[in-house]
């Protein structure tokens, strides 16, 4: 007999899970629908937002009011940087080739992080709610469902950002031909420099969201991957996908855990993403790109 | 003076080349309707056309990239419309590209030797052990174009050059020797003097000639330089929106008012027969 | 100065090594190869042997990526699969070891073609990340079936040669490094022929090698195959050198390393291969000296790893924006000057 409340309760925290991946989601999306960049970093930049947050409110000990836009601005800060000095310099070249300078970000990242405050496993500050959430009969971990809350209300902001701003058309114009937008007034350097700057400011929300429910750590980018199958599912280029996405592995990775065992999890999460990637790659809602010959 | 009716062939001998009827479609986009024309062996033939008329999609289609929605393509007699691409090569189907697709890895020789892949039998086990067949094919492959194809086409000076130092004009000249090391029996030219000065369209222009000449091999091009076109061919087929609207010899051609229309628009008949038979620039796009 | 080569043939043309220059290099490489295990001391006999693996495994990548332009970060999954299959065969089959290692290169293979069965309708980086979903579910199989000993892995006996247990780094090294050799000169013989240069015609435009007469599938097919064929055998000297096999032996950051090889060391040239493994391999090591020869040697060790991590990182990202075309590149340049000496160009 199937225990429809334990499926129920499993679900929900998937959904809100898949919040946090759709918000991370998000972040990799800016970057892809403006510059035509795989950042397989994401993971990485949101552990240094995490970071951030942990060194202004725990070691400077400073108010949440402003530490999370401390932290929030030096992520911002790091994608400018990261932006100018590794990104920009490869324009032109083929894609493979600046995918790869992001996995290189990814080990510097890593490696930095693991310098200045080890590879242990650190705890955020408290900030959320901890009212425990029930629905119905069903209970939800508050840090997660505020997180998740979080996470949807961003989301819905950058959608409506983008219908109702001018500046979504030129981000996309950016992205397809960088002369053309040149030629029509676009500051390309400006909106490329713009793009990684609000990608890591997200990214640094996602993270210390992620963080304040499991901790800190230098593996946090792992997350990353997740994030990889999520973009893949929605389309590479797709807010809307990066939240229908989202929620979609956050459930099937929960009823993978919950079923199948914790082992499972990263599995289940790839072996979408194989299916997918035969079946659909560019996903569910990702533009379809024709080569001429 | 008889202008062809548009979509059949003159009739004379089987041509070696036979598009029947091709209609392709992408999306809701028609890009070829009802195309058909043959190719005699030993000939020049040109595809012309305004720009957007269809021509390149016609030789993606006969090359085997694009699959026709209905129609069939005949080669020596057999229909290849359904075989994939890379065998197309092997029957005797060369090609070059309009927008010059030489691999810029590679040096000038290697590109050339690229041609003939269809043609060798070394495999994987015999690469990687080179000794025996591999070298022996690779050795009279190297003999080979050397003699035949470097010669002829004058770039004995820069085939160890990476490809992708050359001037545009020597580029092109590459192309032309790769496709020719495909060992075509017919040799299709996607627009194999755009953007060359007079002197180098004169040096192609002898090099189509002697092709034909010495190597036996028909030749299909796409061209928008009229002079060059009506100087070369044999035969013309005029495409205007997807569609075959006159073909015969240049002279046919060049007096039909379809054709001068679709040039043109409406203008003036006699100015543009000028124009064209003083071998003018490329005519200006149709408005029909 | 060397003013001109005359070749005599086109035979001669197409030799691999072909001045005269360039042959006593060779001769003098070779006899360098033969005399140093005789000097030099264990730690530098074992630095030779995993060096050369790397070089094996990194020019079965450079004939992937490098030559073919397929992007993959499977290549230490690729390794697994050849090394789980050598410790397989030795502890329960007791076959000769050259025949494991075959038997391992024959597994990587298929699981090459099996992933690469996929990349003609996914291109690019969809492929280079699917690479890395077949390397989790490589590391997933590994630790979770009982076959290849669950996470607790395998320890491999000394591979047997005529009865001598090959259990030193001495005597690895005569068998690691001919290996490595074959496996070199196969590679650069396989661009001088068709094979070699379809998938370069692959890398650089697949569209154009199709109508030219190349068939995609199957070309790409060889070269996932041959190119974790590579791996396999690597992975195999590898489980031999080692002599114990875990899940954790392969790592994604390994695949990393040897992307990070061939980009360092230059793609689509067998020389990067072997410039970019040689170079990978030894930083660390470098690292591992320096930090000895500082003051206050012992606090800092525990910096070792990150910073190796982020110097990883850093020579990827650094090679990629000044270096492109890697050391092969800088080594060209140095020939250049030297052959032109002394005119300046």
């Amino acid at each position: 007999m199937m225990d429809w409340a334990y499926l129920f309760e499993i679900s929900l925290t998937g959904i809100s899970g898949g919040g946090l991946y759709a918000l991370a989601a998000l972040a990799f999306v800016m970057v892809y629908k403006a510059t035509r960049v795989v950042n397989i970093a994401i993971g990485e930049m949101l552990m240094v937002g995490a970071y951030l947050f942990f060194t202004f409110a725990a070691t400077f000990a400073l108010p949440l009011w402003l530490a999370i836009p401390a932290a929030v601005l030096g992520s911002g800060l790091l994608g400018a940087v990261i932006e100018r000095t590794m990104i920009r310099p490869l324009l032109g070249e083929p894609p493979i080739s600046v995918f790869m300078v992001t996995v290189g970000l990814a080990s510097v990242l890593v490696g930095l992080v693991e310098m200045i405050w080890t590879a242990d496993q650190r705890r955020l500050p408290e900030f959320m709610p901890t009212k425990p959430i029930m629905i119905g009969e069903a209970f939800l971990a508050p840090k997660v469902f505020w997180g998740a809350v979080i996470a949807v209300a961003f989301i819905a902001a950058v959608l409506l950002v983008f219908r109702f701003w001018r500046g979504g058309v030129a981000l996309r114009a950016t992205a397809s031909d960088q002369a053309a937008a040149y030629s029509v007034g676009i500051n390309v350097p400006r909106v490329f420099s713009l793009a990684w700057v609000v990608s890591a400011m997200i990214a640094a929300v996602s993270g210390i969201i992620v963080g304040s429910i499991g901790g800190i750590s230098s593996s946090m980018g792992v997350f990353g991957l997740s994030v990889l199958v999520v973009v893949i599912v929605g389309g590479l280029d797709s807010v809307l996908g990066a939240l229908i996405g989202g929620l979609l592995i956050g459930l099937i990775e929960a009823l993978a855990g919950a079923y199948l065992g914790g082992e499972y999890k990263l599995l289940a999460t790839f072996i979408v993403l194989v299916a997918v990637l035969l079946v659909r790659p560019y996903g569910l809602f990702g533009t379809h790109e024709i080569e001429r010959l | 003076m008889e202008t062809h009716p548009p979509g059949i062939p003159p009739a004379s001998a089987p041509p070696l080349l036979q598009v029947d009827g091709v209609t392709l479609a992408f999306g809701g986009v028609k890009a070829l309707t009802g195309v058909g024309f043959g190719v005699q062996a030993g000939s020049i033939t040109a595809v012309i056309g305004p720009n957007g008329a269809g021509k390149t999609s016609l030789f993606n289609t006969i090359s085997g990239f694009y699959r026709p929605g209905s129609g069939a393509i005949r080669f020596k007699g057999q229909d290849i419309t359904r075989v994939p691409a890379p065998q197309r090569a092997r029957l005797g189907l060369g090609r070059s590209f309009q927008n010059i697709a030489l691999f810029r890895g590679m040096t000038v020789l290697d590109n050339i030797k690229l041609g003939r892949h269809a043609h060798l039998k070394t495999n994987v086990l015999d690469a990687l052990l080179y000794i025996g067949r591999a070298r022996r094919e690779e050795a009279a492959l190297r003999a080979d174009i050397e003699e035949r194809i470097i010669d002829f086409l004058e770039i004995d000076h820069i085939r160890h050059a990476p490809v992708s130092a050359l001037p545009y004009g020597l580029q092109k000249r590459v192309e032309m020797a790769r496709a020719l090391a495909m060992q075509p029996e017919i040799l299709m030219l996607d627009e194999p003097v755009a953007g060359m000065n007079r002197e180098e369209t004169e040096d192609m222009a002898r090099f189509i000639l002697d092709v034909r000449a010495e190597w036996g091999v028909t030749v299909l091009m796409v061209e928008h330089d009229m002079g060059m076109v009506m100087d070369l061919s044999d035969h013309v087929v005029v495409l205007n929106f997807g569609q075959v609207i006159a073909q015969g010899t240049p002279r046919e051609v060049q007096a039909n008012p379809e054709v001068i229309r679709a040039y043109l628009g409406s203008g003036d008949v006699g100015d543009l027969r000028a124009r064209l038979h003083a071998g003018a620039a490329t005519p200006l796009q149709g408005a029909a | 100065m060397r003013i001109g080569t005359l070749k005599e043939s086109y035979v001669a043309d197409a030799a691999l090594f072909d001045s005269r220059t360039q042959k006593v290099w060779l001769a003098m490489a070779a006899a360098l190869l033969l005399l140093f295990p005789f000097m030099a001391s264990d730690y530098w006999l074992y630095l030779a042997c995993l060096v050369s693996i790397n070089v094996a495994s990194a020019t079965g990548l450079n004939i992937l990526t490098g030559y073919t332009g397929l992007v993959s970060l499977g290549q230490a999954a690729f390794m697994g699969l050849g090394a789980y299959t050598v410790a397989v065969l030795e502890t329960r089959a007791g076959t000769p070891f050259v025949l494991n290692l075959l038997a391992g290169g024959f597994v990587a293979m298929l699981g090459g073609i099996v992933v690469g069965i996929p990349s003609l309708r996914v291109k690019g980086l969809y492929l280079a990340i699917a690479t890395i979903a077949a390397s989790f579910i490589a590391h997933f199989i590994f630790a979770n079936w009982k076959f290849t000993g669950g996470t607790g892995g395998l320890s491999v006996p000394p591979a047997k040669l005529f009865g001598l247990p090959l259990d030193t780094s001495f005597r690895l090294y005569w068998v690691i490094v001919p290996i490595t050799v074959l496996m070199l000169l196969g590679a650069a013989n396989l661009f001088r022929t068709r094979v070699g240069r379809a998938f370069i015609a692959i890398r650089d435009r697949d569209i154009s090698a199709e109508v030219l007469g190349i068939p995609l599938l199957r070309y790409k097919l060889l070269s996932f195959g041959l190119s974790s064929f590579y791996a396999g055998v690597a992975g195999g000297l590898w489980a031999y050198f080692f002599r114990v096999v875990t899940p954790e032996s392969f790592p994604l950051l390994m695949s990393i390393f040897f992307l990070a090889a061939i980009i360092v060391g230059g793609m689509g040239s067998i020389l990067g291969g072997i410039l970019g493994a040689v170079f990978m391999t030894m930083v660390p090591e470098l690292l591992k000296l320096a930090v000895d020869l500082l003051p206050g040697g012992t606090e800092l060790t525990v910096f070792l790893s990150p910073v190796r991590t982020v110097i990883f990182g850093l020579l990827i990202i650094g090679f990629l924006v000044f270096e492109p075309q890697g050391l092969a590149e800088v080594w060209r340049r140095i020939r250049r000057f030297f052959h032109l000496w002394p005119f300046r160009n």
